[in-house]
């Protein structure tokens, strides 16, 4: 009993031939057969996979980066906006002051002119009256004192009264 | 991610049943195994001491017949009835040629067929007179207990692993689904977790060895723990096969960098070399030396323990004589057997994990980057 304990025992360390062959064959064909039908498409599979995630990934990062760019642009873009705005009004406040400036000088020389003008006019008029008036008072003259020396030679009251009566009808 | 974590649970729990179901077949096959070697090694002690019963002796040499390799797929017996599968035996001799008959020609009593006689386990030439030919060179290419089992494995791996593919290329570019979604761990755990760390940039030419390299061994580990099922890993000459194989692929892909370290170890004194140079050229062949031992010894053992702490049952009770005693030890020895059943269970993975680990090592370190 004791010696087929140990023959099995030895039995135990002792690797059979026909084991090793088949063990070989089959492993063998296991490693050959899974690499081509499963771990070689499963693998790149996973793989492919992976890339379109990281790639997904990169992809949105650079969005976002782009988006961030796209952001500090437009910001940039409305404050130059703003300086622009700015700057035109500004621009615009300062023309309307010159306009303004500008019409009211053009408007007092114009007011100015036209003053002239009236005062000149009224110059002209004035000495056209004045010239008028001296030679009516002249010929009313000249007929007072036509009429005077025509009276003067009848009776001195009467030609006095006559002066009188006249000067009363003339009326400047 | 939801739909995915209840089918796991859903897995574990059928799992668990399946466990439970498992092992109280188990503890009954192995009862009736037992019985079976019993009266065998009984039957085998022709003109002798009569042994009576069981004894710490012949447990022992049930336990070994229990692990070691057969011609035939013993399942249980119910008295003197044997369910067992009948297996090819394929025999080459120079004086009978090649043979292949079914292993249940042998003759039940005698353990005969033409002339070859069947001996604990191993087929010998016998001569017309029923003496054993000690010469002779017999060459047992049997299908035997352990072929089988792993043709069963190959099967299940090759279905497996093709319907996963099948559902990568069915969907591509999607998440997991399914079975798919269990092993896709696996398999990114053997990528990213034993081959990328030790093989640096190298680790995609390897990584598919490596796949069916771990999950040849875990899935015939994990088999061998079904109730009367083979003991592939825990077989020598299985572990010898994927050592060998580890050996030559570290060595066929050792650079030069590898193999001047080996023959002629570079900033070290020149007398000190000449130790060095053994040491390093032993180390070749004791790496692949201390795979094929380590799982080996961790599978056989398992089996030898649990086996061991169920026999206590039998042997307490004498035979039947003391029923008492067995049922009283039967309440320590069944939950410590769970125990030890549900470590194997972890066991069976560290053990694929530590010889694919330790391969992708090898070879990881056969070819290290050239420093200048």
């Amino acid at each position: 009993m004791s010696n087929l304990l140990e023959k099995k025992k030895m039995e135990l360390l002792t690797p059979a031939l026909g084991l090793f062959f088949w063990t070989l064959l089959v492993f063998l064909i296991i490693v050959f057969m899974l690499k081509k039908l499963a771990w070689k498409p499963i693998l790149s599979a996973i793989k492919d996979r992976e890339d379109s995630i990281e790639e997904a990934l990169q992809t949105a990062a650079k969005a976002r980066s782009e988006m961030n760019q796209l952001q500090a642009s437009i910001a940039d873009a409305k404050k130059e906006a703003a300086a622009e705005r700015e700057r035109i009004m500004k621009e615009a406040g300062e023309m309307k002051l010159a306009i303004l400036s500008q019409a009211k000088k053009d408007a007092q020389a114009e007011a100015g002119r036209i003053v002239d003008d009236a005062r000149e006019a009224i110059q002209k008029e004035k000495a056209a009256a004045m010239s008028d008036i001296k030679s009516q008072v002249a010929a009313l003259s000249l007929e007072i004192a036509e009429k005077v020396l025509v009276k003067k030679f009848e009776n001195r009251t009467e030609q006095e009264a006559l002066v009188q009566e006249y000067l009363k009808t003339i009326s400047i | 991610m939801r739909y995915v974590n209840s089918g796991v649970r859903g897995f574990w729990r059928v799992k668990n049943f399946a466990f439970i179901l498992v092992f109280m077949t188990f503890t009954g096959s192995w009862a009736s195994t037992v019985d079976s070697v019993g009266q065998h090694d009984d039957h085998q002690t022709v003109g002798g001491h009569e042994e009576e019963g069981l004894t710490t002796s012949n447990m022992s040499s049930s336990i070994l017949h229990h692990i070691s390799d057969a011609h035939e797929w013993h399942f249980f017996s119910v008295g003197e009835t044997h369910v067992s599968l009948p297996l090819p035996v394929i025999l080459y001799s120079e004086e009978y040629g090649l043979d292949i008959f079914f292993s249940n020609k042998f003759d039940h009593h005698t353990h005969t067929y033409k002339n070859y006689k069947e001996e604990h386990g191993h087929i010998i030439l016998i001569d017309d007179a029923g003496a054993p030919v000690m010469e002779a060179h017999l060459l047992d290419l049997s299908i035997t207990k352990n072929v089988a089992s792993m043709l069963l494995a190959f099967i299940i791996m090759v279905g497996l692993f093709t319907s996963v593919a099948k559902a990568y290329k069915k969907r591509p570019g999607q998440a997991p689904k399914g079975l798919q979604s269990f092993m896709e761990p696996l398999i990114l755990f053997v990528r990213d977790d034993i081959a990328r760390p030790n093989m640096g940039h190298h680790y995609a030419r390897f990584t598919p060895y490596l796949l069916s390299l771990f999950f040849f061994i875990w899935i015939n580990n994990l088999l061998g723990l079904l109730p009367g099922a083979a003991n592939v890993t825990g077989n020598i000459a299985v572990t010898m096969v994927l050592a060998l194989l580890s050996l030559i692929i570290t060595n066929v892909n050792g650079n030069k960098s590898y193999w001047m370290h080996i023959l002629w170890p570079p900033g070290i004194p020149f007398a000190v070399k000449f130790i060095l140079i053994p040491v390093e050229l032993i180390s070749i062949l004791s790496k692949p030396f201390a795979l094929m031992i380590r799982l080996f010894a961790n599978m056989t053992a398992g089996h030898i323990i649990i086996m061991s702490i169920l026999s206590l049952i039998f042997l307490f009770s004498e035979n039947g004589t003391n029923a008492g005693a067995g049922f009283g030890v039967s309440f320590a020895s069944v939950p410590f057997a769970i125990f030890l059943y549900v470590l194997e269970l972890l066991v069976a993975a560290i053990q694929a994990f530590i010889f694919t680990m330790l391969t992708a090592l090898f070879i990881g370190q056969a070819m290290p980057e050239e420093h200048h």
